[in-house]
């Protein structure tokens, strides 16, 4: 059998295992958002919390929620790391440096996961296990949050009132990210990742002498660092690591851990919005451009141009043996596609056109399918931008879901897409502006300015994957990035619920023979053609000075 | 102004509460749960996969090894030691940082790009036949290696495989593809005094198949099979 008929095999094993966990997935989130009735541990811990899980709050408040809870988040997270030093439990590690530690509690807090540290070499035990796998369930958990009171938004009519946020984080915990991790962590033990907390011991080797080895509680947090879409590794190579990615079985299932919730959401949002057809079409976007996005990546990672792969016969460069260039490529593809950032293969050693896709994966705004949570309220996002320049071209006001969007939910719209590309563009721009941040890079020319780039839109777009050439442990870097990761999550979180609680303030307006039918293929072209040209029309030149400059010269 | 500050402070107060029980339950309770049913089920695995050879440990099944002579006086870094299949290429973590080679202290990959130590030619890139640095010349540097370390009097190095010539994404890769493999047959049949036919035996057996037919790629892993050879050379001595 070709790599490529094998690659492409795994694909549609993937697809499979996808489409099966589908329906019974998003049907039971549904239910799990729906459902008044708490389960007796919840009750223990909204007492824990003194709230009460029961009352409605508008958007302000729900907002408020999110930024109070985020913010002692961030807090705590820096605390641990800078005392780090006195905390039993950390391996002798010292305590992490001020602009390192904010820029570490950020990015976790922040769903991203961007690491400037090298995690085998600076994090002990209590960092790891007890502040940075935390943030992976709760920062999923709020993004899960925030698309359910979007969608609740869409659904619920003449009262502004979104649900509880303590709620929607507790039940997004204990009922859907815990259950599937504990299944989830056994799996990938028995495929050969560990789980243990012999931390820095010596182990012999072969030829004498001995090897370090790090041990910690690798597969429980590597199993959310998939479901999540966080994507920090325990070590350096991060999913790379024999220790967190043990065999081909094991890869599978961390790229179907990485997408199962974010596609399973559209089934939700679906149920919720009482019509599933809408979620159907949502997924079709998704799944269009995943798909696309994999078949590109394939041909040029397969076709290897770059003048040391043709040199070598292939770019096996940063790939590791048992994945190969097809599971390394739709890994690549599905992390940036989303918000994780893990990887198994390095995104710098990709072909130049490879590099670019892992790029404009994450430009688009990683909404096919997306973080958990943040892929569906950005695709929803786009999906008002198209349903409004479909209704410029026909002279209507447009209308979503019943829902009229009308100035104010266009502004909101409008806002929530101007973010990252401004802080993108934003911060590369002064970094080549500078002369020192310049001293970070690995590479020279124009892969040297992609790693720039990678960095501030994996950061504004909460991925955390790199070009790792990039020396990001610098004061300059930590900062910039660590408040791209900070804004980039939290801006556009406050545009989403304003927008939630503008909609759901609507009285619903009955669909006519003239109102766009949203359900239908049609739309659903309209909607990959929205994203497209929005992304391409404002990172073209970027890309341009960048990867293209290099896929195209090889 | 005060009630603001103090519903400020209150759900703040509601937000490190939450904060510190879910902590509890992801941070505590969760780890320990899933390492103790780790424990249980998969001692070995939970453990790092930890080979035995005549009552020692010595590896990870899962974790690389270099197969190096001892470091002589003026070396940098020690020659390998051709009697042992070798793994591939480890160049560490690029300029910014340490190479590992193996060590496990750090993992991580070189980062370095396609065009990396090339130069125009035309109008498109190519390798620069001079470059000391960069991607290009680790590759022909590699090539090098295992052209010029696995010919012997009747047997010339064909096709090399991309993945003997490039770094991994972790530097620990415990695998090379059974091609690999195949070069070095000659080369080590010749330095232990074995029939190639054995030792070509010894690779096949040792050769890991995509799991079901289409998962992952076929490949050796190096540690098994140099304790393999290890066995067949005490059995030949």
């Amino acid at each position: 059998m070709s790599p490529v008929l094998a690659g492409v095999l795994q694909l549609l094993a993937l697809i499979a295992a996808l489409a099966l966990a589908y329906r019974p997935l998003g049907d039971y989130m549904a239910k799990v958002y729906s459902s008044d009735k708490h389960l007796r541990v919840e009750k223990w811990i909204y007492k824990g919390i003194g709230a009460n899980p029961n009352t409605e709050m508008r958007w302000p408040a729900y907002l408020r929620g999110v930024l109070a809870f985020s913010a002692v988040s961030v807090l705590f997270l820096y605390l641990l790391q800078r005392l780090q030093g006195s905390l039993p439990g950390s391996l002798g590690f010292k305590a992490i440096d001020p602009d390192q530690a904010f820029n570490t509690a950020t990015s976790f807090v922040a769903n991203t996961n961007w690491q400037s540290y090298y995690g085998e070499q600076a994090m002990g035990h209590v960092v790891q296990t007890g502040g940075l796998a935390v943030q992976n369930f709760v920062s999923a958990a709020v993004g899960i949050a925030v698309a359910v009171a979007l969608v609740r938004g869409f659904a619920r009519s003449r009262t502004g009132e979104l649900g509880n946020f303590w709620s929607d984080l507790v039940r997004g915990v204990v009922r859907i990210l815990i259950p599937i991790s504990v299944i989830g962590a056994i799996v990938l033990v028995a495929c050969g990742a560990i789980q243990n907390f012999s931390g820095i011991h010596e182990v012999g080797q072969f030829m004498g002498g001995e090897q370090q080895w790090n041990g910690g509680a690798v597969a429980s947090q590597e199993v959310i660092k998939e479901l999540g879409t966080n994507g920090g590794g325990y070590f350096n190579a991060n999913s790379a690591h024999p220790f967190e990615n043990p065999n081909p079985i094991s890869n599978l299932f961390e790229i179907f851990l990485i997408l199962v919730i974010p596609f399973a959401l559209t089934r939700t949002f679906g149920k919720m919005v009482g019509s599933v057809k809408q979620g159907y079409a949502i997924l079709a976007t998704m799944a269009t451009i995943w798909l696309g996005f994999i078949a590109l990546m394939m041909w040029t990672e397969f076709h290897h141009g770059g003048p040391a792969f043709d040199l070598a016969g292939g770019a096996m460069e940063g790939k590791e043996t048992r994945f190969g260039i097809g599971g390394s490529a739709i890994f690549s593809v599905s992390t940036t596609l989303t918000s994780t950032g893990a990887v198994n293969s390095f995104h710098s050693s990709n072909t130049g056109f490879g590099g670019g896709i892992d790029l404009l994966g994450m430009q688009l705004g990683e909404i096919a399918p997306g973080g958990t949570g943040s892929g569906l309220y950005g695709m929803l996002i786009m999906a008002i931008i198209a349903v409004f320049i479909a209704g410029l071209m026909v002279g209507r006001t447009p209308e979503y879901l019943g829902k009229k969007i009308g100035t104010r939910e266009i502004k909101l719209a409008a806002c929530y897409i101007l973010v990252t590309p401004a802080l993108v563009l934003g911060f590369t721009g002064a970094s080549m502006a500078m002369d020192t941040p310049k001293n970070s890079m690995t590479n020279s020319g124009a892969h040297g300015f992609s790693e720039i780039l990678y960095a501030f839109t994996s950061g504004a777009n909460n991925n955390g994957s790199a070009f790792a050439g990039l020396n990001a442990d610098t004061q300059w870097f930590n900062t910039t990035i660590g408040l791209a990761m900070l804004l980039g999550r939290f801006l556009p979180m406050v545009f989403v619920l304003a927008l939630a609680g503008s909609l759901a303030e609507q009285k619903p307006i009955p669909a006519t023979a003239g109102t766009l039918r949203t359900e239908k293929p049609l739309f659903t072209g309209l909607l990959v053609g929205t994203i497209m040209i929005i992304t391409g029309l404002t990172y073209f030149p970027a890309l341009a000075l960048g990867p293209l400059a290099e896929g195209l010269a090889s | 102004m005060n009630k603001s500050v103090g519903n400020t402070a209150r759900l703040l107060g509601a937000g490190l509460r939450a904060l510190i029980v879910l902590t509890v339950i992801c941070g505590v309770i969760y780890p320990l749960a899933v390492t103790g049913v780790a424990q249980a089920l998969f001692n070995n695995k939970a453990n790092g996969s930890e080979i035995k050879d005549g009552g020692k440990v010595v590896g990870s099944e899962l974790i690389g090894q270099r197969y190096d002579l001892p470091l002589k006086k003026g070396e940098e870094t020690p020659a390998p030691d051709l009697k042992w299949f070798q793994p591939r290429p480890s160049n560490g973590l690029g300029a910014n940082s340490v190479n590992t080679q193996y060590k496990l202290i750090l993992s991580g990959a070189t980062n370095l790009s396609g065009d990396s130590g090339s130069m125009k030619k035309g109008d498109s890139e190519v390798c620069d036949p001079k470059a000391e640095e960069g991607l290009c010349a680790q590759v022909k540097a590699a090539r090098d290696a295992v052209i010029k370390d696995n010919e012997t009097a009747d047997y010339k190095v064909g096709d090399i495989p991309a993945e003997a010539v490039t770094s991994s994404g972790s530097g620990l890769d415990p695998h090379i593809s059974p091609d690999y493999a195949d070069i070095q047959v000659h080369r080590v049949a010749e330095k232990n005094g074995l029939d190639v036919k054995q030792v070509q035996k010894l690779v096949d057996d040792h050769t890991d198949g995509r799991i079901l037919g289409f998962m992952g790629e076929p490949r050796v892993n190096v540690l098994k099979l140099n304790i393999a050879l290890k066995h067949l050379v005490a059995e030949k001595g």
